[in-house]
């Protein structure tokens, strides 16, 4: 299992008759990394739901390397960082802790760790230069820092896929730059990386290909053709001019999507 | 030399000596799951299931069976009752957990007022451990071992499962096996707290301890330690202190608690009301 490869064939999910996704298909590729891009609420979200196998289609279906996901979910496969929004920051776990649980999968029953377990661990925190924050409780972590500590977890799994909701959000700079980098290696070493993100301009930059979505696959290929100003005025529903504009309208808030969370 | 005396006086009695060790490993017990409640925000979930027991353990009462068996059912009854409720209502949460578990209560109180020879309201309601009888004993060691030895087991996956339900259902954990697993050990150990501080209260001896070690630690096994502390050194002293001015032993206990939070809510070094001022005038 080294190229993974995730084919999403006609996929609608519904949540209380409430169409999120409809008829949703794109094939993921090892060592890619692909663009999710739409508006609040135009089902990101519930297209990663789909792909871990939190909310059962409707319809179509997904499969990992030929396999449904429930197939593979125990060999640690599918590495996913949630929104920051989803995690309790007053949780009493240190950094450690967090980037530890990451190994779970790979442990005993009692989730003892062993030397590769430690190894893995020091490796995800040394790669996102949080090594030596490592003791810090999460809450007292600034935003990117948090970023950082649960994309070491993700390092940690050692998936071969990486779904990642919205990394970017709220986070300086440095983690952003340090982040983009470090999802290059990762496509260089076949990863298989899915990616949503509401800043447009840094898309160009490292995505290989980009999904438009809009309730549905409005557009979907390499980022050269598809990412265009038609298409993006198609997929944030007006005349949106310029890259930043869109960037600063979308933003705050994610109250449509926590709704279905 | 008075303060010897009052600690020893009690000893000479049988029965003190058996309620002070059956309260410690009640209040070991209760603390060690109360950190899991806490953090999993299931405070509410504990009071409606420690109250939806009753007609269980009733029920058992009468049929002979051990109590935990029918608080078990009834305590797991209740919750997919709820979530029936849930789903196919347009009732809000908060109000389906109150009227399922007052529901259940109030059964169970219908069911004692019918068999009254042999069960006592008083004692189930309140408690009574100063004439815990050696089955009762029995019942409660056994619970204890259960609750801590699959607390011991499943440790860090109860931690993640309250932490991050998603990256465990997503590294292949069966979520659902945890859900019930800590459900069950919060109808067993409703029954264990029964004995001590009666159902009524039980459910503080499942949430103070957790919540006091919350406001002092920033780490779970500290936070285990600091619950535990407390939650053993509230039951043996509340129970002293009613045997002293002759009040309920419950009762003790959990006042006992609640000022150990409010102490801690006062004091902590970094999550009191002391030194959280500074982080409040800040906008």
């Amino acid at each position: 299992m080294n190229a993974i490869r995730i084919d999403i064939e006609n996929v609608t999910v519904a949540y209380h008759g409430k169409v999120a996704l409809h008829s949703a298909s794109l094939q993921l590729q090892a060592g890619t990394i692909c663009g999710l891009v739409g508006m609040n609420g135009a089902g990101k979200s519930t297209l990663f739901k789909a792909i871990m196998g939190f909310v059962q289609p409707a319809g179509g279906r997904i499969l990992i390397n030929g396999l449904p996901i429930r197939r593979v979910q125990k060999s640690s496969l599918v590495a996913y960082v949630p929104q920051s929004e989803e995690v309790d920051w007053n949780f009493p776990v240190s950094v450690h802790d967090v980037v530890m649980m990451g190994r779970y999968g790979y442990m005993n029953l009692l989730r003892i760790p062993r030397l590769s377990d430690q190894r893995a661990v020091r490796e995800a925190l040394e790669r996102v230069e949080m090594w030596q924050m490592r003791d810090r409780q999460i809450g007292e972590l600034s935003g990117g820092q948090k970023k950082r500590t649960f994309f070491a977890r993700a390092l940690a799994q050692q998936g071969k896929v990486l779904l990642l909701d919205e990394p970017f959000a709220g986070v300086d700079i440095k983690t952003e730059k340090m982040m983009i980098h470090l999802l290059m290696e990762l496509r260089q070493t076949g990863h298989t990386i899915l990616i949503s993100t509401h800043d447009l301009a840094s898309i160009t930059t490292f995505c290989d290909q980009v999904v438009l979505i809009n309730r549905t696959i409005l557009a979907y290929g390499n980022t050269s053709e598809v990412f265009t100003a038609e298409n993006l005025s198609r997929t944030f529903g007006g005349s949106v001019g310029d890259f930043s504009l869109a960037t600063s309208q979308l933003a705050p808030g994610n109250q449509e999507e926590q709704e279905w969370t | 030399m008075d303060l010897v005396q009052w600690f020893a006086a009690p000893l000479q009695y049988e029965f003190m000596v058996k309620a002070i060790l059956v309260s410690a490993l009640v209040g070991l017990v209760c603390s060690a799951l109360s950190c899991y409640m806490t953090l999993k925000g299931w405070a509410l979930m504990g009071d409606a299931v420690s109250h939806a027991v009753l007609p269980g353990v009733v029920i058992a009462y009468v049929l002979n069976i051990p109590l935990a068996i029918g608080a078990f059912v009834f305590g797991v009854g209740s919750v997919l009752a709820i979530g029936f409720i849930k789903a196919k209502t347009r009732v809000k949460e908060d109000a389906v957990i109150g009227l399922v578990f007052t529901g259940f209560f109030a059964l169970g109180i219908v069911l004692i007022s019918k068999v009254k020879s042999t069960v006592d309201l008083g004692h189930i309601l309140f408690g009574n451990v100063l004439g815990i009888s050696d089955s009762d004993i029995t019942q409660t060691v056994i619970i204890s071992i259960i609750t801590l030895v699959t607390l011991a087991i499943l440790r860090k996956d109860l931690i993640l499962f309250c932490f991050d339900s998603t990256h465990a259902r997503s590294i292949g954990m069966n979520i659902t096996f945890l859900y019930y697993v800590l459900l069950s050990l919060l109808s067993l150990t409703a029954v264990a707290g029964l004995q001590t501080v009666g159902i009524i209260l039980v459910v503080a001896m499942l949430v103070t301890p957790g919540a006091t070690a919350y406001l002092l630690s920033d780490r779970f096994d500290q936070m285990m330690l600091i619950a535990i502390a407390s939650g053993v050194f509230s039951s043996v002293m509340g129970t002293y202190i009613s045997y002293h001015i002759d009040g309920s032993t419950g009762g003790c206990i959990v006042v006992l608690q609640t000022l150990l939070f409010v102490i801690a809510m006062i004091f902590a070094p970094k999550h009191g009301l002391l030194v959280q001022p500074k982080a409040a005038e800040s906008p």
